[in-house]
């Protein structure tokens, strides 16, 4: 069928078709199955770029996204800040703060007591790398990993800033990054979704992630994140109702087939074919898909490494595992999200539980890629969506306390995907407020990002509404200092 | 033999010329540089547009070496940075430094330079502007500023072919391009798209055969007037309507909790049923309660304009909100009504249209005095389900002026609706469109390049209105037409109905869609008029045959040669499967409703606050009404109409993407209302105790609505044989496919019911099932 396709390419627009031949036929092919509109001159061209081929040589061919939703403290996590319990309870000074806009939920704060973080920091690893003590198996691989401890945002609410993240854009409907690397590398697997979703929560403060976040915006419905979630249908309607065994169902699809064929020779509509194609890509997931979801063979060892958690089918464990087995078959991009990171109080406490769904497991996904020589090829990242303030929401106690959104710095980490392994980038204040050297920008992490799979974030653009867009909208520049 | 490498020579190099040509060549410049005069708006401006203005265009702020290439004056102007030169001499390309700068071999000094990231000109641009500078340069204003004009009927060939004005349009383009119409579509095919084409419903089996055995010649025109007279009309034009409004039951943002729109929704269904012409569709929907001694109705109407997301976040910082929403209001505007990307003019000057950030401001304007705030409540009970300002619906409302709205229970039912503060909030255009960076203060106004304001006309949105529905005005009729074009054909005339500025397509037909235009304003802008005369010509009735010669021809189809075949939408699918099996629920508007949806899927995304924290499934008949009642969570849009590239209405849209994947192979053979609609109408079926081969060709009729030829026939019967053996050797299996949703079986679970549902499954797969033929 793949032939018969490619021949039909060939035939409606054989200039075309040629002209890609020189770029990589194979590559096309592949990814192009996929991209509706490449074969007849609809798909959209630009500048130098062709769907399913990158720019460059890409150093990384997939991403592993693991999003801490809520925000994370980054004074609880990996910005080490002793300033700040020298001067518990003191007043945030105005020259630090500098009048920066705060939420509605501490503008009307009479004061700002400066809180220092309830855990203890220590250094790890040969890079000397601060990481607070809850996270312990992290602190282990700590030179794996490219600490960014400068990342910046606009937005100080979590739905712009959640949304300003994944596409580039605080409003609008616009594609989610996954789409964007979807559409720019197609896909490695005819059975599996290019960018896949795994979804989890913990015990801590929540806000909900939601679908908006991995939608295609105007890219093609293909592009869209599909989720995956534990029980018995891991992809939306990809099980087959009680009473159809495989065979039932082939049997039936032939039929289908059968039918379309009649319907394909008689009106000549190309749509058929491909309809044909996508009801075989469908029988395909149904058993592919649920092979990946069994973890049941994994042996011990890779169970002691991301911790029993893992075998349990919903949790951020388990969605780590998974994403290693999603990046073994080739898909793009996996985004998880691990929820309940809001600590407006009780912070302490929360952060702990929190810490504990996803450090032992964090840690061993990075160990467990390295391990089978994946990761120099998958670029894995660690972070939410913003930072939090150094001053004291609500009471304070000794161990009691909470921080409100802070956008002016956060920290996150990547590794693999041809970033600097043991490194440490950016730094900020003694207060842990403002940014003293080597900003990032939400833009040139995205630049960064697509950058390390092989695209100017400048020229993957897709015309919509008569203008080029792109991931980065306007700005972003490639961090260069991280990359190895 | 020099000779003959001379030939060789001028061979290869005419060979690819040629390659290049109709390589590049692509549809904008279809034409060309052959032999005919180029069209600036056709041919050049296209070029300029896109690779030029982003830097020689309307944008002040981002303009290089001070040259605007998009008015002839500037052009023809000595350059400032080489007063000796000049971008454009008329008739003189080798003085000219646009077209020395585009050919030129000289990376240095080449345009667009490679810092651009735009593609350098093709082969064939060059030639254009080459050309076009060696005619004289001429320069037209924007065939989309142009006021519409009707031109006389184009000559054409065939003389026998055409049934009305539409078609004479239509096979002058063909013939141009040496394609010819197809034949008219076998009358069952007709009948079945006419029929989800007015109504979104497949035809019944009695209505298939009596259209198909009526000799009445005027059979189809009575049918389309039948269909347009059905209720269900109004529910199938809403849809698109719905999109552009951004019609959702949430709020939007976050928590996204539940909001009360729905009435404004029902009054959409209604007011297409009642034809309202679209001038007054839409005045009432912008400014209805700004017309004097305004009805509850024309109130009720502007609800359009609340639809837009709004925050409950707690924290946000309100003003920053409120613009946001008065943003939302104007970019609507732009696309909805006036097809232009006015939302690019928010930060900065336009870059491709001759619209300001000035102007964006001044249009938004019409709408920032709205007695309304950014935050005004978090997530909570009734209150917060309708923002301020807005309506009470009563119960003497329901029996009275608004009789349309289905619901027996208004007990605190609120919508939002638009009004004005008592004195009208102060505008400024905003720099970088950040909410408070207040620069200079400005006026309600509109841009001037589409059509002066004229004076006399209230600066309020019903003075906004009018100017929209004024004669003059160049797009508003233009815009709609082309949107009904793209609802019916599956494209626009215009391809980008989004864009009908600089960087949007160009009409395909430029004549076809201005005589609509005009034809559509002349006749009051009657919208079952313009359906109807689509309806009745003959490119619509064509058969959607497609030739290899014509696939190699015009395989987009541009020039409508065969009639498409589309891929029903979301909603009509839906709808396909429940009235194919006698499930759906024919009720006109009311609350939205939940029917089968996978677990878990709000309950996974939700921080736990608010009345959709989870998904509380209905049950009854609830489970069975058209798709447009889905209810829908902003955040978490029902999956298998997203999946069917349905609108998640997070904002205007005016377009679905049309895909073709294997998530949605899956829902078609999993989705547990397609296996309830198969059992449903096996039941159904399997009561008649028909012969297998009258069952099979029932069910085919009531899905595909056409009687199955030999070979369909045979395959289903033999597949129906073979289930019916299987269910037989395996009655254990039986109940398992029999029991679906909430659908309670009439007949005994017999083999033969099981094997029915086997069935009709594989009917409901047919690529045909799904598709508008």
């Amino acid at each position: 069928m793949d032939k018969e396709l490619l021949q039909h390419g060939l035939n409606i627009n054989r200039r075309k078709f040629l002209s890609r031949m020189s770029i990589g036929l194979g590559s096309a092919a592949l990814g192009s199955l996929l991209i509706p509109g490449l074969f007849d001159g609809t798909a959209e061209e630009e500048a130098g770029f062709i769907p399913g081929i990158p720019h460059f040589a890409p150093k990384a061919k997939r991403v592993i996204y693991l999003f801490q939703n809520g925000a994370p403290s980054q004074l609880e996590t990996f910005d080490y800040k002793p300033t700040l319990n020298k001067m518990m309870g003191q007043d945030l000074p105005e020259s630090i703060r500098q009048g920066q806009r705060l939420t509605g939920m501490t503008s009307g704060q009479k004061s700002f007591p400066l809180v220092g973080s309830y855990y203890k920091f220590n250094q790890h690893g040969q890079s000397g790398a601060w990481v607070s003590e809850i996270f312990p198996h992290m602190a282990k691989v700590v030179d794996d990993l490219c600490i960014v401890r400068s990342l910046h945002t606009e937005a100080i609410n979590h739905d712009p800033a959640l949304t300003f993240f994944q596409t580039g854009a605080q409003q609008g409907n616009r594609p989610s990054m996954g789409s964007w690397v979807s559409y720019g590398l197609g896909t490695e697997n005819k059975n599996l979704p290019a960018f896949c979703v795994l979804l989890s929560r913990g015990k801590g403060n929540g806000q909900g992630v939601y679908s908006k976040l991995w939608s295609n915006g105007f890219l093609d419905s293909i592009h869209q994140g599909v989720q995956f979630s534990s029980g018995e249908n891991p992809i939306l309607y990809l099980q087959d109702p009680d009473g159809m065994d495989r065979e039932a169902r082939r049997k039936m699809l032939d039929k289908v087939a059968a039918l379309n064929e009649i319907q394909l020779k008689n009106f000549g509509d190309p749509e058929i074919a491909t309809k044909i194609q996508q009801y075989e890509m469908a029988y395909r997931m149904q058993t592919a898909v649920p092979e990946i979801m069994d973890v049941s063979k994994e042996p011990d060892d890779i169970v002691k490494l991301y911790g029993s958690e893992c075998l349990v089918p919903g949790t951020y464990a388990a969605n780590c595992l998974l994403a290693r087995k999603l990046s073994e078959n080739g898909v793009r991009f996996i985004q998880l999200y691990h929820q309940g990171w809001d600590q407006h109080g009780n912070l302490p406490n929360e952060m702990r539980g929190q810490a504990k769904d996803v450090d032992q497991s964090s840690a061993a996904l990075i160990t467990d890629l390295k391990q089978r020589g994946l990761l120099d090829e998958t670029l894995v990242i660690w972070g939410g969506e913003f930072g939090r303030t150094n001053y004291c929401q609500g009471a304070m106690s000794e161990d009691n306390y909470g921080r409100d959104h802070h956008p002016r710095c956060f920290s996150i980490w990547m590794a693999g995907g041809g970033i600097k392994p043991g490194m440490v980038y950016g730094e900020t204040d003694e207060f842990g407020y403002n940014i003293v050297k080597n900003p990032v920008h939400i833009n040139d992490f995205h630049a960064t990002i697509l950058n390390q799979l092989g695209f100017d974030h400048e020229r993957l653009t897709y015309r919509f509404q008569g203008r080029r867009y792109r991931l980065t909208d306007v700005s972003g520049t490639v961090v260069r200092d991280i990359i190895s | 033999m020099k000779k003959f490498y001379i030939v060789a020579l001028f061979c290869l190099v005419s060979a690819i010329v040629l390659f290049a040509f109709m390589y590049f060549g692509g549809e904008k410049t279809n034409d060309g540089a052959g032999g005919e005069t180029i069209s600036y708006n056709f041919q050049v401006r296209p070029i300029l547009s896109d690779k030029c203005y982003a830097c020689h265009g309307p944008d002040a702020n981002k303009r290089e070496a001070g040259l605007r290439l998009d008015i002839k004056e500037e052009a023809y102007k000595a350059l400032k940075d080489n007063p000796q030169a000049h971008a454009i001499v008329p008739g003189k390309p080798n003085l000219s430094e646009v077209y020395l700068r585009v050919s030129t071999t000289d990376t240095s000094i080449l345009m667009p330079p490679a810092s651009s990231n735009l593609p350098t000109l093709t082969e064939a641009e060059v030639r254009i502007i080459k050309k076009w500078i060696e005619e004289g340069a001429k320069y037209e204003p924007h065939w989309a500023f142009v006021p519409p004009q009707k031109s006389p009927l184009p000559a054409i060939k065939n003389k026998t072919w055409p049934k009305n004005e539409i078609d004479h349009f239509v096979l002058s383009k063909m013939e141009e391009h040496g394609l010819e119409p197809n034949e008219e579509a076998d009358k069952e095919r007709l009948l079945r798209r006419i029929a989800l084409d007015i109504t979104g419903l497949p035809p019944t089996p009695g209505m298939v055969d009596s259209f198909v055995n009526s000799k009445d010649p005027s059979a189809y025109e009575k049918m389309i007037d039948a269909l347009l007279q059905q209720p269900a009309y109004g529910e199938r034009m809403a849809i698109p309507w719905l999109d552009v409004a951004r019609y959702a039951d949430s709020h939007g943002y976050q928590d996204d909790n539940y909001r009360s729109q729905w009435p404004w929704r029902d009054w959409v269904i209604h007011a297409f049923n009642e034809n309202l012409p679209y001038d007054k569709f839409v005045t009432w929907q912008l400014a209805g309660d700004l017309i004097p001694d305004a009805t509850k109705e024309q109130i009720l109407a502007t609800g359009f304009n609340r639809n837009h997301k709004i925050t409950e976040e707690g924290g946000v910082i309100d003003e920053e909100y409120r613009v946001e929403y008065v943003v939302d209001r104007t970019n609507t505007l732009g696309t909805a009504i006036l097809g232009m990307t006015i939302e690019c003019a928010k930060c900065h000057d336009h870059k491709y249209d001759p619209i300001s950030q000035k102007d964006f401001f001044q249009l938004s304007a019409f709408f920032n005095s709205i007695k309304e705030v950014g935050l005004e409540s978090t997530v909570g009970g009734h209150q917060t389900f309708a923002k301020n300002p807005r309506i009470d619906i009563t119960q003497e409302d329901l029996k009275g002026v608004l009789n349309f709205i289905t619901s027996s229970d208004t007990a605190g039912l609120q919508v939002s609706v638009m009004k004005d503060m008592d004195t009208a909030r102060k505008t400024y255009i905003l720099s970088r469109g950040v909410y408070d960076q207040h620069a200079e203060e400005v006026q309600p106004g509109t841009p001037k390049s589409i059509m002066d304001f004229p004076s006399g006309l209230p600066k309020n949105r019903l003075g906004l209105s009018e100017w929209l529905f004024n004669a003059k005005n160049p797009l508003t009729a233009r815009v709609f037409v082309n949107r009904i074009w793209q609802e019916i054909f599956g494209r626009g005339i215009v391809k980008s109905s989004n864009d009908f500025g600089m960087q949007g397509e160009l009409p395909v037909n430029p004549k076809l869609l201005d005589w609509l235009a005009v034809d559509f304003r002349e006749n009051g802008w009657n919208i079952k008029r313009l359906v109807k005369q689509i309806y009745l010509s003959a490119t619509y009735r064509q058969s959607s045959t497609i030739s290899p010669e014509k696939l190699k021809a015009d395989p987009q189809n541009i020039y409508l040669s065969y009639a498409p075949r589309i891929r029903m939408n979301a909603e009509m699918i839906r709808d396909m499967a429940l009235a194919s099996s006698g499930l759906l629920q024919p009720i006109i508007g009311g609350p939205s409703v939940k029917p089968y949806q996978p677990p878990g899927l709000w309950e996974l995304a939700t921080s736990g606050r608010g009345l959709l924290a989870t998904y509380k499934q209905d049950h009854g008949d609830k489970l069975y009404r058209r798709g447009l009642y889905t209810f829908i969570k902003r955040t978490v849009p029902p999956p298998a109409m997203m999946i069917f590239d349905a609108s998640n209405r997070d904002q205007c849209e005016v377009k679905r993407s049309r895909t073709n994947t294997p998530l949605q192979a899956l829902i078609m053979m999993n989705d547990p209302t397609i296996l309830e609609a198969s059992v449903a109408l096996a039941d159904h079926l399997a009561q008649k105790k028909e012969k297998p081969e009258a069952a099979v060709s029932d069910a085919f009729l009531r899905i595909i609505n056409r009687h199955p030829d030999k070979q369909e026939q045979d395959i289903l019967l033999a597949y129906f044989n073979e289930q019916q053996a299987y269910f037989k050797a395996n009655p254990a299996t039986i109940e398992k496919v029999t029991k679906v949703g909430e659908y309670k079986m009439k007949s005994t679970p017999a083999p033969e019911v099981a094997a029915l549902a086997r069935l009709v499954q594989v009917i409901y797969n047919m690529d045909e099932a799904i598709t508008k033929t």
